[in-house]
């Protein structure tokens, strides 16, 4: 009987094993490694495209050719702050988003509410897959609907008639309503989610403490889903803050992102210290966001 | 203190990666300005037989053109042996950001784009050896600002034409001959929220046009020579014109098209292209497009090359066949065009085409002032005092507001 002296051959040092072994024992390098690729692509590509555009506003340009003259000046933003257009469409843009994320909350909350605690489990799932369709639709195939819609020869204008009325849809109005469509799902899902989150026992303990259904909703439900709601209006001010295409197709009014699109071609300098403006003004609105506690529901 | 230390690194990486990136910022953009008059392009044969020979090699040519330029791409593409990619640019500040790309071997350029790109060096100057058709073209189009620099081709013309005025049959009264249908009170507060203009700073020289007709005390020879007070009373005109409620259509022809098709739309500015495209469509449109009696504006096109194409052959043999008899037919009926090679006129469909367009009628165009690019010389003895192509862009997000 052969004794059990067979012993385990010791591990074949291939290239793999040796690699594997060195980041075993060198940890922080391991970590590194595996962090290196994302980092760099958030780092260059997209930290990096900011810098550039930063750098961009400094540049001015050649009054004939529009080519960028790489001096630094500060004459972009000297004309962003005193050129009363720019100043005008920075307000629109932000009046507009303002007025989008509200009618969205307005219209999200009801419809989350009833999903999330009302409805059956089946017809819950019947609407979540309704609000998500939409998103499933190219967006240009929607912004080019609502222009047909709202033409004057469109389904509002053909019911107003008979009224004897006439809705202006290429105005501020019409694109508002465009907006209101466009971003609602992005609203409803945090909302919804955030409402389905609330534990059925604090509205049976608000009911048993004597609570009638309004005080319940006033005093429980909406502290507890308002960041929710912050949370969606996070996208729909976004969005509306950023978008050009939507009123390029709706309205012949400018808006920040219509600004920029239209003179990036030759006033690259001037294009890249207006584009500042949405990055300025959505900091400041993810500071308030940050403490309203948004980002604990997104 | 460690935490300090992470942080004092921190910022010192970021300082590193914001220098690293201004150096690269720097380094792009700088180009080599200037343009020579040399001819030749790296690449490109040195007879128009290694030239065809050197096509089938590269196999492909990329253009960026106006809408429906481009004309029997096919018939091109099995003489060659070059494939045809377009792009179309939306307006003039489009194309020439296209070509900056580096990813077009040409453009179909306008005079408000050409000036610039050959004093950029964008676009190489052409040896007419290489184009045989060149010589069938108008003389009187050739070696004109818009097209040469010191007396050397660049490019080929393409075709001219009018923006006319347009509008639709059943509501603007069919004898009007006039452009105060857009800019006069009484026509705006008509038309108002449905008068198309055409979304770029060069069409402050349409309101030029019509107050050189009508207000002669300002003395405006040139509507693209205009001095302060001559520009100012442009720019209110246009203001008072966007007040009343205008839907500007950007170089994309297909939102003007719908428009006038459902009648959000009823007059307005257009190139002929949107007029044939509406009156061939099925139910046609009744529209109207004519040149009114104060004049117009328009444009007198060229084909050019980019100075580093990537395929110079096939963009040679791309520019002869833009001249051809029968591409210069096509695009002149596509389009809604004069042809620059009258040969054309024998092969167009419409055996009246050329006449109906005034291809060869001199006195025709007289009162047709072709796009250029506005700059500080007046070009008369009021000296360096018009506005410039900046002023009228700030001025056209302004009038837009």
């Amino acid at each position: 009987m052969t004794s059990a002296s067979v012993a385990e051959p010791p591990p074949r040092a291939n290239p793999g094993r040796r690699l594997s072994t060195f980041f075993f024992r060198h940890s922080r390098l391991r970590l590194w490694a595996l962090l290196a690729l994302p980092l760099a692509w958030l780092a260059i590509v997209y930290f990096g495209s900011l810098v550039v555009l930063l750098l961009s506003s400094l540049w001015d340009t050649d009054p004939f050719t529009r080519d960028v003259v790489h001096e630094p000046t500060l004459e972009n933003f000297r004309r962003i702050i005193e050129t009363q257009v720019y100043r005008d469409v920075a307000w629109r843009t932000v009046k507009m988003a303002v007025m989008v994320t509200v009618a969205d909350a307005v219209l999200a909350f009801p419809i989350a509410y009833y999903m999330a605690r009302v409805a059956s489990p089946r017809t819950r799932n019947v609407l979540v897959v309704a609000v998500l369709m939409p998103l499933w639709a190219n967006y240009l195939v929607k912004g080019l609907a609502w222009q047909t819609i709202l033409s004057d020869g469109g389904v509002i204008n053909w019911a107003l008639d008979p009224l004897g009325l006439q809705f202006d849809g290429h105005s501020t109005l019409g694109l508002w309503l465009t907006f209101t469509y466009l971003w609602l799902p992005f609203m409803i899902l945090p909302v919804y989610a955030g409402l389905e989150r609330i534990p059925e026992s604090f509205l049976e303990a608000s009911a048993d403490l004597g609570g009638r259904s309004l005080t319940t909703f006033v005093r429980v439900v909406l502290p507890l889903a308002f960041p929710a709601v912050v949370a969606g209006s996070i996208f729909t001010f976004c969005l509306t803050l950023g978008d050009y295409i939507a009123p390029g197709l709706i309205t012949s009014e400018q808006f920040i992102g219509t600004v920029i699109y239209n003179i990036r071609g030759e006033a690259l300098p001037t294009a890249a210290a207006f584009s500042l403006v949405p990055i300025v003004v959505v900091v400041a609105y993810l500071l308030v966001a940050r403490k309203l506690r948004a980002f604990e529901s997104l | 203190m460690k935490a300090r230390k992470v942080r004092v690194a921190r910022w010192a990486a970021l300082g590193l990666l914001v220098g690293a990136l201004s150096v690269v910022a720097a380094g792009c953009g700088g180009g080599d300005g200037g343009g020579g008059a040399s001819t030749e392009i790296e690449g490109l044969g040195t007879s128009l037989e290694e030239i065809q020979t050197l096509a089938r090699d590269e196999g492909e040519v990329n253009v960026v053109q106006w809408a429906g330029y481009a004309q029997l791409v096919d018939e091109f593409t099995a003489a060659t042996g070059c494939k045809v990619n377009t792009k179309d640019g939306a307006s003039s500040d489009d194309m020439i950001s296209l070509i900056e790309t580096g990813a077009y071997d040409g453009v179909s350029a306008s005079g408000n784009a050409s000036v610039r790109l050959m004093t950029t060096g964008q676009v190489a100057p052409i040896n007419t050896d290489f184009i045989p058709n060149y010589a069938d073209v108008q003389e009187g189009i050739k070696n004109k600002d818009y097209n040469s620099l010191d007396g050397q081709p660049y490019g080929v013309p393409h075709g001219r034409g009018p923006n006319y005025l347009m509008f639709r049959n059943d509501i603007v009264p069919a004898d009007t001959n006039s452009w105060n249908v857009i800019w006069d009170d009484a026509e705006l507060s008509k038309y108002k929220g449905k008068i198309s203009i055409y979304d770029d700073s060069i069409f402050i020289a349409d309101a030029a046009v019509y107050l050189k007709a009508t207000q002669p005390d300002l003395n405006i020879t040139n509507p693209y020579e205009l001095d302060d007070t001559q520009f100012q009373a442009a720019v209110d005109l246009l203001k008072k014109q966007a007040a009343a409620g205008v839907n500007y259509w950007p170089g994309d022809v297909a939102k003007q098209i719908s428009e006038y098709t459902n009648g959000d739309s009823v007059v307005g500015t257009t190139w002929p292209y949107q007029y044939v495209q509406l009156t061939a469509a099925d139910p046609p449109v009744a529209v109207t497009a004519l040149k009114p009696a104060e004049g117009t504006t328009g444009w007198s096109d060229t084909w050019m090359i980019y100075s580093k194409a990537a395929n110079p052959n096939c963009m040679y043999l791309w520019m002869n066949h833009m001249i051809s008899p029968e591409a210069q037919a096509a695009v002149a009926e596509g389009f809604g065009e004069a042809p620059v090679n009258l040969k054309a006129c024998e092969v167009t469909k419409n055996a009246n085409h050329c006449a109906d367009y005034h291809a060869d009628d001199e006195s025709w165009w007289e009162d047709i002032y072709y796009w250029t690019t506005p700059v500080a010389d007046c070009g008369d003895d009021r000296g360096a005092v018009c506005k410039t192509q900046e002023d009228w862009e700030a001025a056209w997000t302004e009038i837009k507001g």
